[in-house]
């Protein structure tokens, strides 16, 4: 009943090729923000940023970049959290050893270094495809986090084995309470994730997708296939390496190679298939899952069983519980959150009647 | 002649890991071999039937007996993942079917930390973890018994499979699963039954690796990554070649071993985590399918 478009008419192409063409979805979308960049760090404790949103919000940035790797590109990829590592790794160093290094510009460096590193690791896959090449994205997550932790030059020679990243100051201001953290992330994410939506609806995005669906055929067509499968390669680590920048500088503070194990990128993979493979929303919605699931698990354990348990039968049940909830959206909903919210905004738009 | 006698060692020994590489890395083919699917879950049942086992003689079971039971244990396990894994999922996407069994790998490892705990084990299988008397003195060789009677175990193991394979009816019934699930249903082949049968049989070789490795370096949970480990195996011999394992395997493990004593100390160590797989990146772009992998033809 409020959610069509009887009365909306648009009269030019750009009305016409807009990301929300209905009024009440544009709406929808500027509340969330300005209740996201203004409500919530007043209302929200230190908490519910620095353990919920920050983290939600830097691993959806990373599963994003998992998304147009893995999902609009077909690329299947176990390194991401190697190219985090690059990223937090490069960030670093270009504070540290450039003086008055900017920190945004410091952030978008060490995305490029890290898209650098991608398209490295992602020249196999002009040769090799599926499996062959997860396992090859292994290889570089296991060689990138032997390097960084091997070749002392990386962490500055520093002995005592954990940096400390460096404060993070943006126009003379130092950003370092949680809220003003916050805002950061939250800045940096929307306008990337805002990037990612219009690549995935260009050109790129189709040029992605044809090389999904069947890689062949898209190059019969005349798509440049190593360059398409590059530059996929080189965004999606160019948002892990951002994400990696933020993860090391705005949620843990430290910048070390134990933070970034092949348990890390099993896990973005993980928030990519529930969220929804090849969807924007998807990489939010997988992430805010993966993240909060512990959290309800041990919440609901209290409840239930009214004492606290010991911590590795829940930590087992956590496994458990998640394996089991991969392979239920796998058979039930492999598309994901994504598809199972698209589905509720067209049952929406019918609403109340029922076709 | 020290130089080349330790060379000797360092490739005797190696071969000998890569033995244990390849028991992993078997179960892996026997189930891509029958079913199309690749069990990421291997490593994760590996250490779940040696944890059974130990846990087993720890309750109190005499040796055949808890072999018995694990026996039983993992075959009721590969009819559960048939029946709630794989019949839902039949004939999706090869990538579908591989994250299924990365979440299957969660399960099964959850489930070992709550049946049997969380302590590291240890496994013994009546085999002494020395040197073989007769060749330290013969020939100054150092190698373990346990080693060797792995080496032994995996080659008849190989062997036997790899007849089953190729000379039986039910092994022709499982290749042609492999090749097509919906083909195979509809010429008759019994899927469900042969699936079930199929992990059940991954199953025990899972046992088995798991024994050998357990009574190597004790049951803990680093045996998991044991099955990461036999990627680069597989993808050097193939994913649906038997004997390709087992020299893929050797391959694999003296390489490893070589390279961490020869090159390591010049960049600092710690190599064999990654070497095994830019290993098998080079094979792969000169040889995709793996030495004795099956072509790969793909039809636009």
């Amino acid at each position: 009943m409020f959610y069509r478009e009887a009365g909306q008419f648009h009269t030019n192409y750009g009305q016409d090729s807009q990301i929300f063409p209905l009024r009440q979805d544009r709406f929808a979308i500027l509340t969330l923000l300005a209740v996201a960049a203004v409500v919530v760090p007043y209302l929200a404790s230190d908490y519910w940023l620095k353990g919920l949103l920050i983290p939600w919000l830097i691993f959806s940035l990373v599963a994003l970049g998992q998304n147009i790797l893995t999902g609009y590109a077909g690329q299947l990829s176990l390194g991401s959290a190697g190219f985090m590592a690059v990223g937090a790794f490069a960030c670093y160093n270009f504070m540290l050893r450039v003086d008055g290094m900017p920190f945004l510009v410091a952030v978008v460096l060490s995305g490029l270094c890290a898209a650098a590193v991608g398209m490295a690791f992602g020249l196999p896959s002009l040769r090799i495809r599926g499996l062959y090449l997860a396992v090859a994205t292994l290889a570089a997550q296991f060689f990138i986090v032997w390097a960084l932790d091997k070749f002392g030059w990386f962490k500055n020679d520093d002995p005592s084995g954990v940096i400390t990243a460096q404060p993070i100051v943006i126009l003379g201001h130092l950003f370092d309470t949680a809220q003003e953290k916050y805002l950061v992330v939250l800045g940096i994410v929307a306008s990337l994730a805002l990037l990612a939506k219009n690549m995935a609806r260009g050109a790129t995005g189709r040029a992605w997708m044809a090389v999904r669906d069947m890689d062949v055929a898209a190059e019969v067509m005349g798509l440049p296939l190593m360059r398409t499968k590059l530059q996929a390669f080189a965004i999606s680590s160019f948002y892990c390496g951002v994400g990696g920048a933020l993860f090391a500088f705005a949620y843990l503070g430290t910048v070390e190679p134990s933070a970034f194990t092949i348990d890390l990128s099993f896990r973005i993979l993980f928030m990519i298939i529930i969220g929804g493979v090849g969807t924007i929303l998807g990489s939010f919605l997988g992430a805010g899952f993966i993240l909060l699931l512990p959290i309800f698990l041990s919440v609901l354990f209290h409840a239930v069983l009214g004492k606290a348990v010991d911590a590795s039968v829940t930590s087992a049940v956590e496994l458990i519980v998640f394996g089991a909830l991969i392979i239920i959206f796998l058979i039930v909903e492999p598309h994901g959150l994504a598809r199972m919210w698209q589905l509720t905004k067209e049952r929406l738009r019918l609403w109340p009647f029922p076709h | 002649m020290a130089g080349f006698q330790f060379f000797v060692e360092v490739l005797v020994t190696g071969l000998l890991s890569g033995v244990m590489y390849a028991l992993v890395a078997l179960g892996f083919v026997l189930i891509y071999k029958a079913s199309g699917v690749f069990n990421f879950a291997q490593g994760a049942m590996v250490f779940f039937a040696a944890l059974s086992f130990v846990g087993f003689m720890e309750l109190g079971a005499p040796f055949w007996l808890a072999l018995l039971l694990t026996i039983g244990l993992m075959a009721l396990l590969g009819m559960g993942i048939e029946r709630f894994v794989l019949r839902p999922l039949v004939n999706q996407h090869e990538i579908t079917l591989l994250m299924a069994t990365i979440g299957l790998t969660f399960i099964i490892e959850g489930l070992a930390q709550l049946v049997w705990g969380v302590e590291v084990r240890r496994l013994d299988l009546g085999i002494k973890d020395q040197p073989l008397p007769w060749l330290a003195d013969n020939t100054g060789l150092f190698i373990s018994q346990i080693d060797i009677f792995a080496a032994v175990v995996a080659g008849i193991l190989v062997a036997t499979l790899a007849l089953v394979f190729s000379r039986t009816k039910v092994g022709r019934a499982l290749r042609a699963v492999a090749d097509d699930h919906a083909a195979a249903l509809s010429i008759g082949i019994p899927l469900k039954r042969i699936w079930a049968l199929v992990w059940a049989i991954a199953g025990v070789v899972a046992l088995v690796a798991g024994m050998l490795w357990g009574a190597r370096s004790g049951v803990q949970f680093a045996l998991v990554f044991v099955a990461l480990k036999a990627l680069p195996v597989l993808i050097i011999g193939g994913f649906t070649s038997v004997p390709g394992v087992i020299v893929a395997g050797l391959i694999v493990g003296a390489a490893e071993k070589l390279a961490e004593v020869y090159i390591g100390p010049s960049v600092g160590g710690g190599i064999e985590s990654w070497f095994p797989y830019v290993l098998a990146i080079l094979f792969l772009l000169v040889r995709p399918e793996g030495l004795f992998g099956e072509k790969i033809i793909r039809r636009v």
